[in-house]
Parts: structure tokens; C-alpha cells; sequence
């Protein structure tokens, strides 16, 4: 699956074949990236569940996972937060925002030389604790959390 | 269409520094048009990946609680000026963008 992936991605770079063959609808849009997007953990109400729809549910506190936001964000919609694993062997990070409609924000697989470290911008409807996870090569979770004070939400009209 | 990426790459040290701006209204659902009551839609994007000189180097997914206008921060070890960043995104709706930068 991944190496047609490849070819499709390089085949796309080099000449443009991918947007033809969405075209010719011999591709479905949905194709184009062989990702699963897990609906389950992005559909999940609550953190807990979230976390266990990512397979996270046993995470353990650790304070070499660190997450940096403000203390207080003026606007709910752009809050800025850094995740930075020291774990050795940590090869994914999630972020949840636990009382957002759906806590999971985002989460990021990591190959080939990337780091363990992401910065992300956060829509945040209220103050809430922020929660990251990363996962190492053996399987386990470690957790850190923060909490961001919202004084305007991001989430509403 | 969708505008393009900004995806900028710089080397520091032993890893370069990748920042990523994509264009993207990130619609949460939540939303709602205030003359109808009604739901503005959600539209998002769900998916990302970042290559590096040709290998994949961050695989993301996405929910609805990200900024709109995304911006994302990655670190790549072993990454040399010149090597070709390509970012790809995909949407809630099947629209997907691809662009490119080189690492300087």
C-alpha cells in the first residue's frame, strides 16, 4: 500500500498524472492519500474515549514529553502549543483539547529523521486542559497536560 | 481552488527547521450562519504528509480543532540545504493540495 502510495505521490510531483487521473475519475479523491483517517478518535466526545480510540488509554505521566502553551489565551481560536518528546524511540504525538466538542486536535506520525517536536495552532472553545500523548516504538504511552485559560472562545458564531 | 502553501525550511544545526502555512478555512461544524440558524458545514482538512529529499518524514492526521489557516511546525534531522520539501493536505470534502520548497 505505501509503495503505491510513493509512486502515486512522485508520479503526481514529476508530471502532474494524479490531478489527470482525479479527472478521468479513475482515482477517487479519497485515494490520494493512503491515510486512514480514524474517525472514531476524531468523533470521540471525550478525551478518555478519544485516547482509547487511539489506543492510548493506559498512558503514563512523564515529564520528558513537554507541552508548551500559554497560561492564558486571548483568542480561543489561535492558541499556540509545542509538544516536544525527549522519550527515546517516540515515533507519534497526539494533542486533545478536553472540553472541545471533539478533544482529539491532531495527530502526527514521525519517519525518517523528523523529530519527535511540532508546533501546532489550536481552536480552543473554552479553558480547558490540553493533553499530549506520544507514543514509542514498544508500544507505550506517555501523557503530559496543561491547563489554557480561554478568556474568547474559538469554537462558537 | 485552494491558495497555495507557504512551506518554508531552513537548516540549524543538525536538523532543519520546517514551518508549513497552509490556506484553509478549517469550518468546524460548529458554526452557525446567524441568519438561518443553520450549521455553516464542516470543512477541514483530515490529512497531511511531509517529504523530505523524497521520504516521508511527518504523517498527520487532523480534526476540527485546528486553527484555520493552519500552521505547523516539524524538525528534520539529517535534512540538507537543497533537499525538496513537498506537503500534501487533503480535505474533509476530498479537495487536496500539494507544494513544494526547498530546504536552504
Amino acid at each position: 500500500m505505501d509503495i503505491l502510495r510513493r509512486t502515486v505521490l512522485k508520479g503526481a510531483s514529476a508530471s502532474g498524472v494524479l490531478a489527470a487521473a482525479l479527472g478521468a475519475g479513475l482515482l477517487k479523491p479519497t485515494q490520494a492519500l493512503a491515510l486512514d483517517w480514524n474517525k472514531a478518535a476524531f468523533e470521540a466526545k471525550d478525551t478518555p474515549a478519544a485516547m482509547k480510540a487511539v489506543g492510548a488509554a493506559s498512558a503514563a505521566e512523564s515529564k520528558d514529553l513537554k507541552l508548551t502553551a500559554p497560561d492564558i489565551a486571548e483568542n480561543g481560536a489561535v492558541v499556540p502549543v509545542d509538544v516536544s518528546s525527549g522519550i527515546a524511540n517516540t515515533i507519534s504525538i497526539a494533542v486533545f483539547v478536553d472540553k472541545n466538542p471533539y478533544p482529539l486536535a491532531a495527530a502526527f506520525n514521525f519517519s525518517n529523521g523528523a523529530m519527535a517536536d511540532v508546533a501546532v495552532r489550536l481552536k480552543m472553545g473554552q479553558t480547558s486542559i490540553v493533553r499530549a500523548v506520544a507514543k514509542t516504538s514498544d508500544g507505550k504511552f506517555y501523557t503530559a497536560s496543561k491547563e489554557v485559560k480561554v478568556t474568547a472562545g474559538g469554537c462558537g458564531g | 481552488m485552494s491558495s497555495p502553501m507557504k512551506v518554508r525550511a531552513q537548516v540549524k544545526g543538525d536538523y532543519a527547521d520546517i514551518k508549513i502555512l497552509m490556506s484553509h478555512p478549517m469550518e468546524t461544524g460548529q458554526r452557525k450562519d446567524p441568519k438561518t440558524n443553520q450549521p455553516y458545514p464542516a470543512h477541514f482538512i483530515q490529512q497531511f504528509t511531509v517529504e523530505v529529499g523524497g521520504k516521508l518524514v511527518v504523517q498527520s492526521e487532523t480534526g476540527t480543532a485546528i486553527s484555520t489557516n493552519p500552521v505547523f511546525g516539524f524538525k528534520v534531522k539529517g535534512a540538507k540545504a537543497g533537499d525538496k520539501v513537498v506537503v500534501k493536505w487533503q480535505d474533509n470534502k476530498g479537495e487536496s493540495r500539494t507544494d513544494e520548497a526547498t530546504v536552504s
